[in-house]
């Protein structure tokens, strides 16, 4: 019996992979999950084939602003792997993701001006008579930092900008203890579906309209800029540094997808899929739900803010207006387009929909004359992007990634309804009599 | 034998409407009762209270050697306490394979990390192919739920039952769309687990409650109306009326 179903669990193999539980159940983790070796290696490939494409490394046929937007997709696509862990695995909707994105942003952001105005300040003393005390120095970056704002003090919660060790502890600590008291509160009261949605917005919402305030001490709808540059490699060119991070970014999205695939391939995801199916019979099965759900929206809400550590320093500004609830909802829809509860659904998704949109935004996509009127495509793409949402959700639930099951499928013919050998066939036929 | 579960004086009523009336209700250790009653009469409600879906109005749930309230306890609690319920309708997760959905309900700690450092090991695996074996979804073990028939979700979610171990075993109306041959691989299943633990079962079929050969509570407008053996309730005047004369 034992070799019988060994031979079962592999020859019923889902070649999806990520789905889970019909994959075989023994030998190392990438051997059981194809998937994630192939992912992994097509991103070693493209980060390889960039690099060697750059100006900095390579031969220059892509420009650096290019590769700084394919190193910002990256990291969207791993927000986007974060979503769908929080999404399509455990069936909450959250539109508040972004706002932990762009909070991992502000942290590596507030250290990123504050060490590049230090070095601006001290060499700018640094002609006086006499060595500037740290107090002038302070002074001296307060008052660059936050002279847009009519201040010249820094507010509490730079207290730690002056250490890269702490800002980076930052990136993951603020997403994460905001979402850890934020959904202590929401599942304790079993908070759930739209009203879930509605709050989450509106967390992003607040956050967003608080960081517009002079006074919060974050420059208010100036945000944060200048952070392309690395403090102390002033003289080291972006088509350099834009590299750097594609790296950085390529491998922050191959360990976040190795860990959501880890996450999702046990017991843990399991459990996690039962609860977005039916999360009152999960409590009967005696899994505490709510603590499940917190530790699922804590670890994703890490990972969104990782993204956006990563992500900002490329864009090179951050503001109030990216933490905006749009932002989240967008990132929803990435996911629906990409094929939620798949990983690499999310990662197609991410990378197709917001480099398309980077295109059609950009303006280099050509406007369609229908005559009577023309498309211009800047004004048309959210459009375009709101009927494409409907039309997968209506049309195509298993989104991009839902084509990978045509292909499977057609290796593998569909067995439901087959039977399931001579006993319960017999009584299947029992059945259909009565 | 020893009370394993207690309900007294429990009351519930849905906006005004009394679907449990004052009622009370004792379990043994290691003891089969089936209830039955007419549509209506409470039975899923009293399961709902004794597994915390629904919270009285009044009364008291005592479970367990100390005695302990169930009415403070969350689902997941009472669950762990070794309380566990098989649902109306079948309730698997139809979109995870057979031995998935008996791997969770595996008697292992709940916890969250507990869950995300779980890996089966040979004996897990061993106990899931012999639950399989009980309830005749060998064959079936790596397909979905999904696929299964109606009558054999109500067995896959029998065998969660039992891999969850619990000590009472609370049953809602297992037998629905089953065939006759199923019907009594069930009624076995039932007898067998009632060995080691308490079971519950709730049915409508008389003949189904008469196979299970134990003591039976009619319930009526959410108050036990009579209690005994089968042919004890079976010949009782108010019994006939609200339910076998129907
Ligand atoms: N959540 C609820 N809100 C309002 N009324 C309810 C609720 N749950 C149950 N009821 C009512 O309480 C009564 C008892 O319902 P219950 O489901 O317990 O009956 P039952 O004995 O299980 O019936 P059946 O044999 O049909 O399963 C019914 O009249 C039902 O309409
Ligand atoms: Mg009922």
């Amino acid at each position: 019996m034992p070799a019988d179903t060994t031979a079962r669990s592999s020859s019923w193999r889902n070649s999806s992979g990520d789905s889970g539980g019909i994959t075989p159940r023994s030998g190392p983790f990438l051997l059981r999950h194809p998937s994630v070796m192939v992912f992994i290696a097509l991103l070693a490939l493209f980060t390889l084939g960039v690099t060697i494409l750059s100006e900095g490394f390579g031969i220059g046929a892509i420009s650096t602003s290019f590769v700084k937007t394919l190193g910002k997709t990256l990291c969207l696509c791993l927000v986007a792997l974060a979503m769908d862990l929080v999404w399509g695995y455990c069936g909450i909707l959250s539109l508040g993701h972004m706002a932990f994105f762009g909070l991992g942003g502000y942290a590596i952001g507030m250290w990123l001006m504050y060490a590049r105005t230090e070095i601006i300040v001290v060499e700018s003393l640094a002609a006086a008579e006499l060595p500037p005390t740290p107090q002038e120095i302070s002074d001296g970056i307060a008052a660059q930092i936050f002279g847009v704002v009519g201040a010249s003090e820094f507010p509490p919660v730079w207290a730690f900008a002056h250490s890269l060790p702490l800002q980076l502890a930052a990136v993951v600590l603020v997403p994460g203890l905001l979402a850890l008291v934020f959904g202590w509160l929401a599942f304790r009261s079993r908070v759930t579906g739209v009203y879930l949605s509605i709050l989450t917005q509106a967390m992003t919402l607040a956050l967003s309209l608080y960081l517009f305030q002079n006074d919060s001490g974050l420059r208010g709808n100036n945000g944060l800029s200048g952070l392309q540059n690395l403090p102390g490699l002033g003289d080291m060119p972006q088509s350099v540094v834009s590299i750097w991070f594609l790296w950085a970014s390529a491998l922050a999205l191959g360990a976040g997808y190795l860990l959501c695939a880890w996450i999702v391939s046990g017991k843990f995801g399991s459990v996690i899929r039962a609860i977005r199916d039916d999360e009152a019979r999960v409590r009967f099965l005696g899994y505490p739900v709510e603590a499940f759900k917190l530790a699922v929206f804590t670890v994703t809400a890490v990972i969104a803010g990782i993204a956006g550590a990563l992500y900002y320093p490329q864009a090179g500004i951050i503001n109030p207006a990216e933490i905006a609830p749009i932002a989240s909802i967008y990132l929803a829809v990435w996911v629906a387009i990409g094929g939620r509860g798949r990983l690499y659904g999310a990662v197609i998704g991410a990378a197709f929909v917001s480099l398309l949109s980077t295109w059609f935004t950009g303006g280099q996509a050509p406007d369609v004359n229908l005559g009577f009127y023309r498309i211009h495509w800047v004004d048309w793409w959210t459009v375009l992007l709101g009927l494409s949402f409907v039309a997968v959700t209506l049309f195509a639930p298993r989104g991009i990634g839902g084509l990978v099951d045509l292909i499977a499928e057609r290796r593998h013919p569909d067995r439901h309804g087959a039977d399931l050998g001579p006993d319960q066939g017999a009584l299947r036929e029992k059945e259909a009599d009565q | 034998m020893t009370t394993l579960l207690e309900v007294s004086g429990v009351s519930v009523s849905f906006d005004g409407f009394k679907a449990i009336n004052n009622l009370s209700f004792q379990v043994a250790e290691r003891e089969l009762r089936a209830v039955i009653g007419p549509n209506g009469a409470g039975k899923t409600t009293f399961m709902d209270i004794i597994t915390g879906k629904t919270r009285p109005d009044q009364g008291h749930v005592r479970y367990g050697d100390k005695g302990a309230s169930l009415l403070s306890m969350s689902e997941s609690r009472i669950a762990q306490a070794g309380v566990g319920r098989k649902f109306q309708r079948p309730t698997v997760f139809e979109d995870q394979s057979v031995a998935d959905n008996l791997m969770m309900a595996l008697k292992r700690d709940r916890g969250p990390f507990a869950v995300l450092f779980f890996r089966p090991s040979a004996a897990d695996r061993a106990r899931v192919e012999e639950l399989a074996d009980e309830i005749g979804l060998t064959p079936a073990l790596h397909r979905k739920a999904g696929e299964l028939s109606h009558g054999q979700k109500q067995w896959l979610e029998i065998g969660m039952l039992l891999a969850q171990e619990p000590r009472l075993l609370l049953v809602d109306e297992p037998a629905a769309g089953m065939t006759p041959a199923e019907r009594e691989h069930t009624t076995d299943l039932l007898k067998e687990a009632a060995r080691t633990r308490a079971v519950v079962v709730v049915e409508h079929d008389m003949e189904f409650v008469r196979r299970l050969e134990c003591k039976v509570t009619v319930l009526h407008e959410g108050s036990v109306l009579a209690e005994g053996s089968i042919d004890h309730v079976t010949r009782n005047e108010k019994v006939i009326e609200v339910y076998l004369g129907r």
